[in-house]
């Protein structure tokens, strides 16, 4: 059976392989997959009744104004931390030496990892558009230019975090501190970004330093998608400002790529 | 083209001032089946792993299929088969889904089937990585290695946690490759398995080679004198000769026929091994 290799192959063929995978560690699925939905739960009960609204028109419920910061720190949460902490521990348990010691290209490895997570991402954010409007009663969007803007929003948000958290993975310097280091960290950008705060409440200089990472501007995005235009004017600019979102979102994106390439590493640092 | 698979002159290696391999000289011939003796860290993994593009050395020559492992290409990397001293991960995929998918990155690979039921693994296709015992497991790490129909294979201890009856089938299956033409670098601990398996064997310690010979003839054991027991006047006795038949013969027409009690040996690799690493020899005390 001598056929040619193909990196596009290999790379589905890994995508297909890390989704069967991922999906079988059933624990981490649940958490995962329950923690937005129990966020948004939460805000629902906590603040039910309260609303979020511009000085002149109809105010929205808090489920609903807090739905897309769940849906962009979903999206962090399902790219950058599982990805990096599960690089850190395939470095340290030898799945990337195996992998390493094979003619696999590099580049099928990264894109299998990136189709796993599109598959996991789409599956966790449609469970809680589901969960959301089921019990929440929350409408969402049905023009298909908001939902344009979710798919753009959603792909370089997801590819962004899954290159930076892969870049992110050589970091901790064993698997054990990995979560450690990963989650802290990205704790404090869900707070700073306006994924559980209004983000106009937050001090200029923290909004000025949360503008500079890529979450802030993925939830601006979400909150687009997920919240009546007539919401624009509670932003700080008083724009959803897809240009710079989008310019921003990119930025990341291909400076985690640049990353990756320069610095990753199949093997512990301690081994070679 | 070079005519050996495997060439190395000069080779050093130190881990943080820590020297593992300090000048080590090695050729192996395409075809050839080497195995790699040495106590633990005298320098084998090390020196494996370097050849294998793992680790990157601090001085000296390398050549492995002709191009330098610290550069290696893709087109390299298939034409290699590795099995790792320790290897994991993948835990949650089965043995039929890992085979199958590796057999992908390979241009020439064998048929994932095949190498399956080669390394024992039939029963246990469909069990997970996760739950395979110690000894599955690192036949799953030799199914892996062979997978891609390597011209040169590396196994580094490929036998520890093997049953006996999976050591003599993996030793049957490194045989059936080598009859193939496989070029195969072995490190083990196993003495026996060294002999059936290997043309020469180099012994390793200190970082360096101090002993490289066939199996038989490794630290002069050719030469060595036949140890002659036998029991006479209710007595053990034990001679050295360069010539036993001769002193079997003598003794046949002194006791008239039956020698009592008699066992003619040479020392064995494990003696001549020991003898080089600089343990003292202790076989020949035991026997009774
Ligand atoms: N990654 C590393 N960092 C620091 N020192 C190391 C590393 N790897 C090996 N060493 C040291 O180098 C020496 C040689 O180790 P190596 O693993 O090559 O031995 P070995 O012959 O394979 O031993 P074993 O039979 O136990 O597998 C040892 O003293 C070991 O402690
Ligand atoms: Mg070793």
């Amino acid at each position: 059976m001598s056929t040619a290799v193909s990196p596009a192959r290999i790379a589905m063929s890994r995508a297909s392989l890390e989704t069967r995978s991922y999906f079988r560690e059933r624990d981490s699925v649940i958490f995962s997959f329950l923690f937005p939905v129990i966020m948004l739960g939460i805000f629902a009960v906590v603040f039910g009744g309260e609303d979020v609204g511009p000085s002149s028109g109809a105010p929205v419920d808090f489920a609903q104004y807090f739905l897309p910061g769940m849906v962009a720190s979903g999206i962090m949460l399902v790219s950058f931390q599982t990805l990096a902490i599960s690089l850190a521990i395939e470095r340290e348990d030898g799945t990337l030496k195996r992998l390493r010691g094979t003619p696999m290209p590099p580049v099928s490895y990264f894109l299998g990892k990136v189709g796993m997570i599109l598959v996991v991402g789409l599956s966790q954010i449609a469970l809680l558009l589901a969960v959301a409007a089921v019990a929440f009663g929350v409408e969402l969007p049905t023009e298909p230019s908001k939902w344009l803007t979710f798919a753009w929003c959603y792909v370089l948000g997801t590819a962004g975090g899954a290159v930076l958290g892969i870049a992110y993975s050589s970091v901790p310097r064993s698997a054990k501190s990995a979560s450690a280091v990963v989650v802290g960290p990205l704790l404090v950008l869900q707070f700073i970004s306006g994924v559980f705060f209004v983000f106009n409440d937050l001090p200029s200089w923290l909004q000025n330093v949360a503008s500079v990472f890529p979450l802030k501007w993925l939830a601006q995005g979400m909150r687009s998608v997920f919240l009546p235009d007539r919401l624009e004017t509670l932003e700080v600019s008083a724009s959803w400002q897809h240009g710079p979102t989008a310019l921003i979102l990119s930025l990341w994106l291909i400076a985690g790529l640049v990353i990756c390439v320069r610095t990753f590493r199949w093997q512990r640092r301690d081994d070679g | 083209m070079t005519t050996s698979a495997i060439r190395v002159r000069g080779l050093r290696k130190a881990y943080a001032g820590v020297t593992a391999v300090s000048g080590l000289d090695l050729d192996v011939a395409h075809g050839e089946v080497f195995a790699l003796l040495g106590p633990n860290g005298a320098g084998k993994t090390t020196t494996v792993e370097i050849l294998e593009g793992y680790r990157r050395r601090d001085a000296g020559e390398v050549s492995v299929l002709g191009a330098d492992p610290a550069r290696p290409d893709a087109g390299w990397r298939a034409r290699i088969g590795i099995v790792l001293q320790s290897s994991g991960g993948h835990d949650e995929l089965t043995v039929q889904e890992l085979v199958h998918h590796f057999a992908g990155y390979y241009p020439g690979a064998r048929d994932p089937d095949d190498v399956i039921a080669a390394v024992g693994l039939d029963e246990k296709r469909a069990t997970r990585a996760r739950h395979l015992s110690g000894g599955q497991r690192r036949r799953l790490d030799v199914a892996l290695g062979i997978l891609g129909n390597p011209e040169l294979l590396f196994l580094d201890e490929p036998t520890t946690g093997f049953d006996p009856e999976a050591r003599r089938e993996f030793w049957a299956l490194i045989t059936s490759l080598a009859d193939g033409g496989t070029t195969i670098v072995l490190t083990t601990h196993y003495l026996d398995e060294a002999e059936q398996l290997a043309g020469r064997v180099g012994v390793i310690a200190g970082g360096r080679i101090v002993a490289l010979d066939t199996p038989d003839r490794l630290g002069g054991r050719d030469h060595d004198l036949a140890v002659v027991r036998w029991s006479e006047d209710g007595r053990q006795r034990t001679e050295r000769t360069a010539e036993p038949t001769a002193l079997v013969a003598q003794l046949a027409g002194r006791l008239g026929g039956e020698v009592p009690g008699l066992i003619v040996s040479r020392a064995t690799l494990e003696d001549v091994y020991l003898r080089l690493i600089g343990q003292p020899e202790q076989t020949l005390e035991v026997v009774s």
